[in-house]
């Protein structure tokens, strides 16, 4: 059996390999397509989500790009260690090591199949639920013959960011929503039920969620009146509604968070649940992944502009204040609940502000930023624990608790706050001269009811592909580690290894 | 010869210890234990999840002394960890059958 897997492996390896020189090689017409002047034509891999240069093409800025790295890495600072540490920190000893292993390596997994089908299924023009093929094994991305590199739009007209820049950026946000799910089922699930499970949701609710909500053609497509409804006939389901959501309150962390709820549901609760001590094993570690995320979440909310630009500062100290706002209202919280400000607490706090501010980050003024993320330290203080015990199950670190309930918060309220009226920015209502809405056109309950029906689709849509996901792995797999390994801990029984030499 | 085990407060330890190097004890085995008698324990919270820990940190002390010493080790463990709360602690005395020291082979008091 070992060696069977091994061959497959070692196949399945070069064969990739194989795939990716040869899809750079055969495109050097989509990328002399991209990099020349001519926009409209329509080579069978030109549909990037938008590369059309207007002539003269666009070139990326330095700073733009060098910006854009920087944000990418964060977000993979994000996840390993800062969430790694965040969730580990949170379990018992004997599981720290299978938390850590599952951040991890299902992070890997998702950025290899980025690499391979997800970049394309997502972020190229295909319909308004699924994008295309592209960009399969991230062919025209680049020609390596030619050395010329493919270019994606921004949210600016005339300016674009090397397409692979944009692809590895993404790529950190599809690995770290997979990554968040593995909080709510942490302590018995098996190692392998965790991998398939993720490869099933990645393929049928993160990329779909994520095309619906951020693919559209680019502000270049939009050339005159007489465009427009093809263009925006071309984008993301969601997107098409006007829904917004600058660095994915939906796409990450409520479809992350509904994943988690019904993933804990249907593994069950753990064995002892409710009798015995399941305390944290280590508050120190998960305040060093807490503090992680907070820094690292400035590459994922500014960086969700696309450029090193004045809405990438306002993404920046939104993410600042709201996170802080949050911190003290937690604590503020827990010491009227229960007479202690907790470090859980505190650390949870700025992970509710974060999570709240991620929809609104670039959409909302810095005062709505203070709102949003006050509101969201006692919104999250209820999740995790009245709406924890109304919900019944055993979602062991508050996936849903904090992600959902904060997210679908900061969702709503970003309908709210973007209202220039609130201080907010508004929105873009014209894209062929990029001007804003006024703040006499702005309606705040036409907005919250556009984001409410973001809310509610991305719900059922991930509600549903995680039932089925969790019902085909268990019916193939077996969702649960049997009861003697979840008793000795999932280090030894699923890794061989103890975290902690005694 | 008598095996005296002391259970006392952690912060104790460097007292007792002067205190029984005083009398001419002149080793001592300590171990790091939790327990409670009357003394309460506390609640910790973690987000939503209440734990009533019983449990208290304590210290463990056992000394292997001549007969004749006894009065005097008590009396020194008893004053130096006594801080007059609950949980002080509480001192049990075991007869001691054997010593051995294993470097030279020494039995007995010689062992001591």
């Amino acid at each position: 059996m070992k060696k069977l897997l091994l061959s497959l492996a070692l196949g399945l390896g070069l064969l990739s390999a194989g795939t990716f020189a040869l899809a750079e090689a055969e495109a050097p017409v989509a990328a002399a397509t991209e990099a020349s002047a001519s926009a409209a034509a329509p080579a069978t891999t030109e549909a990037a989500p938008a590369a059309e240069a207007a002539a003269p093409a666009a070139v990326p800025n330095k700073g733009d790009t060098a910006w854009m790295m920087v944000s990418t890495l964060l977000v993979i600072l994000m996840t390993v260690p800062g969430l790694a540490l965040f969730y580990g920190g949170l379990v018992r000893s004997k599981n720290m090591l299978s938390v850590l292993m599952q951040v991890m390596v299902t992070f890997s997994m998702v950025v290899v199949l980025w690499f391979i089908y997800g970049y394309s299924l997502t972020f190229t023009e295909g319909g308004a639920f699924f994008g295309g093929w592209d960009r399969l094994f991230m062919k025209g991305i680049w020609d390596n013959a030619a050395g010329t590199f493919a270019n994606a739009a921004t949210f600016s007209k005339g300016v674009v960011l090397p397409e692979i820049v944009f692809a590895a950026f993404q790529a950190t946000f599809a690995g770290i929503t997979c990554a968040l799910i593995v909080g709510s089922f942490a302590e018995r699930m098996k190692f392998s039920a965790v991998l398939a499970f993720m490869v099933l949701w990645f393929t049928f609710s993160y990329a779909p969620i994520a095309h619906m909500v951020w693919f559209w053609m680019g502000p270049d497509a939009y050339t005159g009146k007489e465009v427009v409804d093809a263009m925006n006939a071309k984008a993301g389901y969601l997107w098409q509604s006007g829904a917004l959501d600058f660095a994915g309150g939906t796409v990450v962390h409520i479809n992350a968070a509904v994943a988690g709820l019904v993933g804990a549901y249907m593994v069950g609760k753990r064995i002892g649940y409710g009798k015995e001590s399941m305390a944290p094993h280590s508050l120190t570690l998960t305040m060093v992944g807490a503090s992680l995320l907070w820094v690292g979440w400035f590459g994922f909310n500014a960086g969700s502009a696309l450029e090193a630009n004045g809405f990438a500062a306002l993404a920046f100290i939104n993410t600042f204040g709201a996170t802080a706002a949050a911190v003290l209202a937690w604590c503020v919280g827990e010491t009227l609940m229960r007479g202690k400000a907790s470090m859980l607490g505190a650390a949870s706090g700025a992970v509710a502000g974060l999570v709240a501010i991620t929809p609104a980050c670039g959409n909302v003024g810095i005062g709505g930023a203070l709102v949003i993320g006050f509101l969201s330290g006692f919104a999250g203080l209820w999740g995790v624990n009245g709406l924890k015990k109304l919900l019944g199950a055993d979602d062991t670190l508050d996936v849903f608790g904090v992600h959902g309930v904060c997210g679908i918060l900061g969702a709503i309220l970003t309908g709210v706050f973007n209202s220039p009226a609130l201080g907010g920015p508004g929105y873009v209502a014209d894209w062929v001269t990029a001007t804003m809405v006024t703040s006499a056109d702005y309606s705040i309950a036409a907005q919250v009811w556009i984001q409410t029906k973001a809310v509610l689709t991305t719900v059922v849509w991930s509600g549903v592909v995680s039932i089925v996901a969790f019902k085909l792995v268990d019916m193939v797999i077996g969702l649960r580690v049997s009861e003697e390994d979840e008793r000795e801990g999932l280090d030894i029984s699923s890794h061989g290894e103890t975290a902690y030499n005694r | 010869m008598k095996l005296v085990t002391a259970i006392i407060k952690p912060f104790k330890l460097d007292e007792v210890r002067e205190a029984l190097s005083g009398i001419g004890v002149q080793g001592i085995t300590v171990t790091e234990v939790k327990g409670f008698g009357r003394q309460k324990g506390h609640t910790e919270l973690y987000r939503g999840a209440e734990y009533v820990v019983d449990f208290l940190p304590k210290v463990k002390i056992e000394a292997a002394i001549d007969s004749a010493l006894l009065d005097s080790v008590i009396e020194a463990i008893e004053g130096a960890a006594r801080t007059g709360k609950i949980g002080d602690g509480k001192i049990f005395v075991y007869d001691l059958e054997q010593v051995v020291r294993i470097r030279t082979g020494e039995t007995g008091k010689e062992a001591l």
